[in-house]
């Protein structure tokens, strides 16, 4: 199969990579890189991704990693599949751009470290850092009251269509629901709405029922 | 005029911005915001950027923020002048998107508290956290050896041809320079070839010689 993703269903970034294809209603093979053992440090992995991060992906004798650019990547590559996910128009991919930043610069370094001390540290049997959780939730209260800002004026991040802005929160928000800090979440409805409206999706719930097969 | 670019000439972020407008041969207007007074945390700014940072960009009745995406609207709406800094093959493109991310993602994480470390805290009287510094040479250390193996297969960064992905690191790598951190990139022939072309290109001349 042309399209392959290889990472771990539990890793965000990887389900960042498969949103975008369940979206796009395409077909790939998953090849899963053993963490534990250090596969993700060694060839064959490393020459996919140089950094050692998941995921890795290839499509045909495209080979390249970062999630965000491979949602990129498919997104552009197969515009007449499935849900569209970007725009065409300059002006208003430029808001998508903006979206696209604003998620990796500023949402994602609280979500990221709240996700890592309150989901995953536990789940490897390490201690959670109160202090940090406590500090990365104020921080994350500070973005979402922009985003709440946002949301009062159009459905999505970018406009009144999902996109790629939307669908890169997906992983972190999963993960974040599950633990205290959901009420940060909850206290802004309008964030409260938009967040149940993009993990709703049949798309995410496909890329969730993963995990549990 | 229809293009304004909001911030502080010195700021690396605003300096990306100008540079992509320079390599475009763009014209436009410059609106100093006034980061000691707080300007940028107030109307009409915040209106601009909610996040209370520069630079804001406005090109008619577009308003954006975030330099990167400043800067790839800018590529995309104008790319048929001056500098093409992206391609229109996907496979191509892949590329582009794949070490502007890295440069947002890796190096510039650690680039900018590096810059903060050693170039802002002084000018506050905050004493630099030598420590972290370590931490964070280090940290850029294990990127920029990646950047090496890259740099050794081709001439800059996504390909043979000078793209957005180089773009963006320019005003950070001009900073640094100024620092001890100067010595991972000399350390690394590829790296340092590709910083002395990416630094030395004309458009990068023209926005350091309007600092002054």
């Amino acid at each position: 199969m042309a399209i392959k993703v290889h990472g771990s269903f539990f890793s965000p970034a990887t389900m960042r990579v498969l949103a975008c294809l369940h979206e796009k209603g395409l077909d790939y093979e998953f090849v899963p890189i053993n963490m534990g053992t250090g596969e993700h440090k060694k060839e064959p992995f490393i020459l996919l991704n140089p950094f050692g991060q998941l995921p890795g992906f290839e499509d045909g004798d495209v080979k390249i990693f970062e999630s965000r650019a491979i949602t990129q990547y498919i997104t552009y590559t197969y515009t007449d599949k499935g849900t569209p996910l970007v725009y065409h128009d300059p002006k208003e991919m430029a808001v998508l751009f903006v979206g696209m930043q604003v998620e990796s610069q500023h949402y994602d370094p609280p979500a990221g470290k709240l996700a890592w001390e309150l989901t995953i540290k536990p789940f490897l049997g390490m201690d959670t850092d109160e202090a940090v959780v406590e500090e990365q939730e104020v921080q994350l209260a500070k973005v979402l009251d922009v985003y709440e800002y946002r949301l009062a004026q159009s459905k999505y991040v970018s406009g009144d269509s999902f996109t790629l802005a939307d669908l890169h929160h997906l992983p972190t928000f999963h993960y974040l629901m599950g633990t205290r800090a959901k009420a940060v979440i909850d206290a802004r409805p309008h964030v409260r709405a938009w967040c149940a409206d993009i993990l709703a999706r049949p798309a995410w719930q496909k890329v969730i029922a993963m995990q549990h097969s | 005029m229809a293009i304004k670019v909001h911030g502080n000439p010195l700021s690396p972020a605003a300096q990306r911005v100008l540079l992509c407008l320079a390599e475009k041969d763009i014209e436009y207007e410059f609106v100093y915001v006034d980061l000691a007074t707080g300007q940028q945390k107030k109307e009409p700014f915040i209106s601009i950027n909610p996040f209370g940072q520069i630079p804001a960009f406005e090109d008619g009745d577009l308003k954006l923020f975030e330099s990167r995406a400043i800067t790839k609207y800018i590529a995309y709406a104008y790319a048929d002048k001056g500098t093409p800094l992206l391609v229109e093959d996907p496979k191509k493109m892949a590329l582009i998107q794949v070490w502007s991310e890295v440069e947002a993602q890796r190096f510039d994480a650690a680039g900018q508290k590096l810059s903060f470390e050693i170039l802002v805290k002084p000018i506050k009287c905050w004493a630099t956290d030598e420590a972290l510094v370590e931490q964070l040479q280090a940290q850029l250390a294990t990127v920029l050896d990646v950047y090496e193996k890259r740099l050794a297969q081709s001439k800059y960064l996504a390909g043979d041809n000078f793209s957005l992905a180089d773009l963006n690191h320019v005003p950070r790598i001009n900073n640094l320079m100024k620092t001890k951190v100067r010595a991972l990139f000399e350390q690394r022939p590829h790296v340092w070839a590709w910083c002395a072309d990416i630094l030395g290109r004309p458009a990068w001349q023209k926005v350091l010689a309007g600092l002054n």
